[in-house]
């Protein structure tokens, strides 16, 4: 574990620091389950779809009837090098399958087929944005293990119902390194891997489903002292419990020492209905998981000819793409961030530039009104109602004069909620044309001087105040057509 | 080395096996008896020596075999359960998990 | 039939059939009645009438059309070690009491696809672990008690384990053959003292896909016969590459096993470990292995004095992996998915301790209990890794050995059969009656027993041990020698 101090110094020096609480640093590092989406699970070839009925998709070798071996899945290892290439990580060459004993009842087999000493993926890091400032996590590790079961306690009185429909399914386990010091960057750290993990299609990310699960190893000390010890906060399946969780723990584990008790270590569980975390019933030989390499199963070999042809095949990612969007379109380091969010959508904004908007205008709309939008009716971008192509045309029309910046919110509005699907058509049926012809406008512009003298004095008196009235008066003779910039020039023209 | 009832009450809770007092006594001194022609194995010099796993890797490289990524086992839940000491629902019962 | 039908062998039972001389279900029917009228052997633990003759008349419409696999209605049976959809499957344990798995084993399938009809399921010790088949839990069919099995030759004697109820059945013409699984010598030792052929393939060649897993890296399946000849046959039908279901199962081409029986032995190199003829064998045992080598000069073979020196180290190697491997397969029995659970338990450890405890019997809980310690948290290092150190160092020894011979021979175990209950409450006896067996079965190597001679009144193999994928080389070597002796020929009185 490495060693950090929450000062300047170690700022200065590129190590993590973030804000104390209470007069405390706050260390965390994250453990993610990410389910992978391979079609089969990850040692036998029952399917891994969600929501079936109890047990309609735990064969033999899910079941651990006796007599069943494990066979690996191919799909599951790809999707290993694929995280491993994207997080800059080591890919083993040669990797060891090894068990994990202990009982439980969504635990078929009594044991875990999982990774121990040899993990397939090796360091690697996630950086992503914190507010404006750039964080770094480093990751230990990330190793291919099977999920377990379900237990169900609805329904029973004194007894659990065990699902094993979800064992086998795989997993990629994501360690990191206690590099984060916030609630607020360990959210952002899990919100940039899940961008991670979707992005390059190894995950669904679907966190209600349990795609998506964090287990968040917290600790608090005041600057200066040793390493607090850490509890552990298991299955975190949403950005708002994850905070929620973590910030109350941070709160309790300060609390226990200021009132002069020790921290236990302890694994802990989030209940949403009263925000707190609780110690699990401890178990006195948990810790001792015999592990061994599993007899069942040879080293996974994995060429240096397989990496690369997954290299190859890998989408740019989102850090390289947003770097792309600097240096090619000029935007903000931060708006390009926003604009990698999903794959989908840098894809929305590379056809929207593709079918000619102006870059920084699309970004704007994008990152702005799109997005708002989006959010508020907790849509996708591929369920957009208005296209990529649309929106491009709207934004050349605004480039090229044929509309105002009112009328393209007016035109963008008519679009998303279905009236009108075709940017010159809205414009036309609404009249949004911006005045072109000069004349009509300066005769406008006449009019409207001849009948405000009050707001002419005014402006020359110094208010300019009136000369905004003014403009308004063009705007509203001209029923919005008038072009804003062209009104204010003629004004100002015309007053000296 | 020997082993102590302590050592033979943590194995067992380990391995989940409730022993009666009469079985753990007699458990501690087989395996003690039998830890005793363990110990020569102890000293034995392997520096440098590999486990062998696989027991072909001893004449060539034995590596993981891959499937294609397809589902193709069909429901058979009935046939599964055939022999489960409780089932309902299609769900295993068992004691209540506190967790 | 001038011979009894149950003094024919495989290959002649083969023959037979396909010649329509008798029916598949004559057959059969002729050695249900056998196995009815010796149940005191306690060979049997599960038989059905019905499911064996329907599987006979099966063969005999396949017979009929001439479209038939080469051992088409001849009878076996199958160590009770491996799943049967068919006939229920315990291990040997109260743990599987009742249990029927929806699919059968590689092995069993594939040996059904060659033609042969399944007569039942054999005793074993339990999940594959003695060396006595006195580790048994079930009882034997159409009985309730649970009673140990008896060696044909003398029915106060064990018959060897784990696989000892397929020795036996095999020795007393209840069946002409049968499956049995070698982890530390469970073919080749039970094989020996019941006078009948076995043999164990180079690890990875038989499909694990359905055997109860025991010591995964030492498992694996063969059969038992009363010739080479017909473990031949036999062996050819259950090998082959199980690629998508075995990990550990090698994509080698499956091979005709009898395509060298008759080749000439001359020039033969037989390399004999000077640890396996040292004080700790019976003379009478030693006397039988020095005629057995006697024969193979005569058949032009060349004795090779050799040296195996960690042979005793793989008493403590083998009972140091095998029980790690075992106490993680055997976590799966915990009472919630199949299997035995407890009628009475507070809550769900109360289950899993009263479950376990009540369906294992005192071996299995030793094994695991050591399996358990020697991979616990401060012994893996100590124990397990350097037991599969040393495990390399003696599969290494043997690569050595076999620059200076082509096959090695020696006895399969240090003693003939021994009393029923004389190795008492020491399981250390047992373990140390397996020192032939180990080094092979660590190495991974294919190994035989053949029938070699008597040491008062009781059966003596004679042990060949291959290099890897040398099986078709030692069933020449057990051939050519049984064709010029007759020991596996000899038939228990009253059988």
């Amino acid at each position: 574990m490495s060693e950090t101090l929450n000062t300047f110094e170690a700022q200065q020096q590129g190590r993590p620091t973030g804000p104390l609480v209470q007069g405390y640093e706050v260390i965390i590092g994250f453990e993610t389950h990410s389910q992978l989406s391979t079609e089969s699970k990850i040692f036998s070839r029952a399917s891994t779809a969600f929501g079936a009925e109890p047990n309609t998709q735990a064969c033999a070798v899910d079941l651990a009837l006796p007599g069943t071996l494990p066979v690996m899945n191919r799909g599951a290892v790809e999707r290993a090098i694929k995280l491993g290439l994207a997080l800059g990580s080591t890919i083993a060459p040669r990797s060891v399958f090894a068990r994990k004993n202990y009982f439980y009842p969504d635990l078929p087999k009594g044991y875990q087929i999982s990774q121990f000493e040899i993990p397939v993926v090796q360091g690697g890091s996630v950086s992503f944005f914190l507010g404006e400032e750039q964080k770094t996590v480093r990751l230990v590790r990330a190793h291919l293990e099977e999920d377990a079961g379900k237990s169900l306690h609805e329904n029973f009185i004194g007894q659990s119902g065990i699902d094993l429909n979800r064992a086998g399914t795989p997993l990629l386990e994501i360690v990191t390194e206690p590099d984060m010091r916030s609630t607020a960057e360990a959210v952002a750290y899990a919100r940039e891997l899940h961008k991670i993990v979707t992005w390059i299609g190894i995950c669904d990310g679907n966190m209600q489903e349990g795609s998506f699960r964090c287990d968040a190893n917290v600790s608090v000390r005041k600057p200066g002292q040793p390493l607090g010890t850490r509890r552990e906060i298991k299955n975190l399946n949403s950005f708002k419990f994850m905070q929620q969780a973590i910030d109350y723990e941070i709160r309790w584990q300060i609390e226990e020492i200021e009132d002069g008790r020790k921290v236990q270590q302890a694994t802990v569980l989030f209940n949403p209905d009263t925000g707190e975390t609780r110690a699990m019933r401890t178990k006195e030989d948990a810790a001792d998981y015999r592990y061994f390499p599993d007899p069942d199963l040879p080293p996974l070999a994995i060429a240096p000819e397989w990496v690369e042809r997954v290299r190859a095949e890998m989408p740019e990612l989102p850090r390289a793409m947003a770097e792309r969007y600097v240096t090619t379109h000029g935007l903000s380091a931060y708006d390009a961030a926003q604009l990698t969010q999903s794959l989908a959508l840098a894809h929305y904004f590379d056809a929207a530039v593709a079918a000619g908007a102006a870059p920084k205008l699309a970004s704007n709309w994008i990152t702005g009104e799109i997005a708002r939008r989006l959010n508020a009716q907790d849509l996708t971008i591929d369920q957009a109602p208005v296209t990529s192509a649309q929106l491009a045309r709207l934004i050349m029309r605004i480039g090229d004069e044929t509309i105002s910046n009112n009328a393209a919110r007016q035109v963008f509005d008519a679009l998303w909620t279905g009236d009108g699907d075709d940017v010159d058509a809205v414009i036309e049926a609404k009249g949004l044309k911006q005045m072109r012809d000069t004349g009509a406008l300066e005769a406008i512009v006449d009019g409207v001087l001849a009948t405000n003298q009050k707001n002419i004095d005014e402006y020359r008196a110094g208010k300019d105040k009136a000369f905004n009235a003014l403009v308004g008066q063009v705007m509203k003779a001209s029923q919005g057509k008038a072009n804003p910039a062209q009104v204010n020039a003629l004004l100002k023209a015309k007053l000296g | 080395m020997s082993l102590t009832h302590s050592d033979i009450a943590r194995i067992a809770s380990l391995a989940r096996l409730q022993l009666a007092p009469d079985e753990s006594e007699r458990m501690l001194s087989q395996l003690n008896g039998f830890f005793d022609i363990v110990e020569k194995m102890r000293s034995v010099d392997t520096t440098g020596v590999e486990p062998l796993a696989h027991p072909v890797a001893a004449i060539e490289d034995i590596t993981l075999r891959l499937r294609d990524d397809v589902a193709s086992e069909p429901n058979a839940r009935e046939a599964n359960q055939r022999s489960a000491p409780a089932v309902e629902g299609g769900l295993f019962l068992v004691p209540k998990v506190i967790e | 039939m001038k011979k009894d039908l149950h003094q024919l062998g495989v290959a002649e039972l083969a023959r037979a059939l396909a010649a329509r001389e008798v029916s598949a279900v004559e057959t059969a029917q002729h050695f249900l009645d056998r196995i009815q009228a010796h149940q005191a052997l306690g060979a049997f633990v599960a038989v059905d009438a019905d499911v064996t003759l329907a599987q006979a008349r099966a063969a005999d419409a396949q017979l009929a059309s001439g479209n038939a696999p080469a051992l088409a209605g001849v009878p076996m049976a199958h160590k009770d070690i491996f799943v049967t959809q068919d006939f229920p499957t315990t291990a040997g344990s109260r743990m599987l009491a009742g249990y029927r798995s929806p699919f059968d084993a590689t092995v069993v399938r594939k040996l059904a696809e060659a033609g042969t009809v399944t007569l039942g399921k054999l005793s074993c010790d339990e999940f594959a672990m003695g060396s006595a088949n006195e580790n048994v839990a079930v009882p034997a069919m159409g009985g309730a008690a649970v009673v140990p099995v008896r060696n044909p030759w003398d029915i106060e004697r064990i018959p060897g384990g784990s696989s000892g109820g397929s020795a036996a059945a095999v020795a007393a013409r209840l069946a002409p053959a049968a499956t049995g699984t070698d982890t530390g010598g469970s073919i080749r030792q039970p094989a020996s003292f019941c006078g009948v052929t076995g043999i164990k393939p180079t690890y990875g060649r038989a499909s694990r896909y359905g055997m109860v897993a025991f010591a995964s890296s030492l498992d694996q399946a063969g059969p038992m016969a009363r010739s080479a000849e017909d473990c031949a046959l036999l062996l050819s039908a259950l090998c082959g590459p199980d690629l998508d279901r075995d990990s550990t199962s090698l994509d080698r081409p499956a091979e005709d096993f009898s395509r060298q029986l008759t080749d000439s032995l001359e020039g033969l190199r037989i390399g004999v470990p000077r640890e396996f003829l040292g004080d700790g064998v019976a003379p009478g045992v030693r006397a039988a292995i020095e005629a057995a080598l006697v024969e193979y000069e005569k058949l032009g073979a060349r004795r090779v004095e050799i040296s195996l020196p960690r042979t005793e180290l793989s008493i403590p190697v083998y009972y140091i992996i095998a029980p790690a491997e075992a106490s993680s397969n055997l976590s799966r029995f915990d009472g919630v998915k199949f299997g035995h659970r407890a009628k009475d338990y507070r809550d769900l450890a109360d289950m899993y301790g009263k479950t376990r405890a009540e369906g294992f019997g005192d071996e299995v809980k030793r094994r695991i209990m050591i399996g358990t310690y020697v991979l616990s948290h401060g012994y893996y290092d100590a124990y397990y890794l350097q037991a599969q150190k040393i495990r390399r160092m003696i599969a290494d020894d043997f690569q050595q050995a076999f620059t200076q011979c082509d096959v090695i021979a020696g006895p399969v175990a240090p003693t003939v059969a021994w009393k029923i209950g004389a190795h008492g409450d020491d399981p250390v006896a047992d373990y140390l009656a397996d020192i032939f067996t180990l080094p092979g079965s660590l190495a991974g190597l294919p190994g035989m027993s053949v029938p070699a001679g008597f040491d008062g009144g009781m059966p003596v193999g004679l042990q060949l041990i291959g290099n890897y994928f040398g099986e078709a080389k030692l069933l020449n070597a057990a051939h050519r020698f049984q064709q010029a002796t007759d020991w596996h020929a000899r038939t228990p009185g009253g059988f």
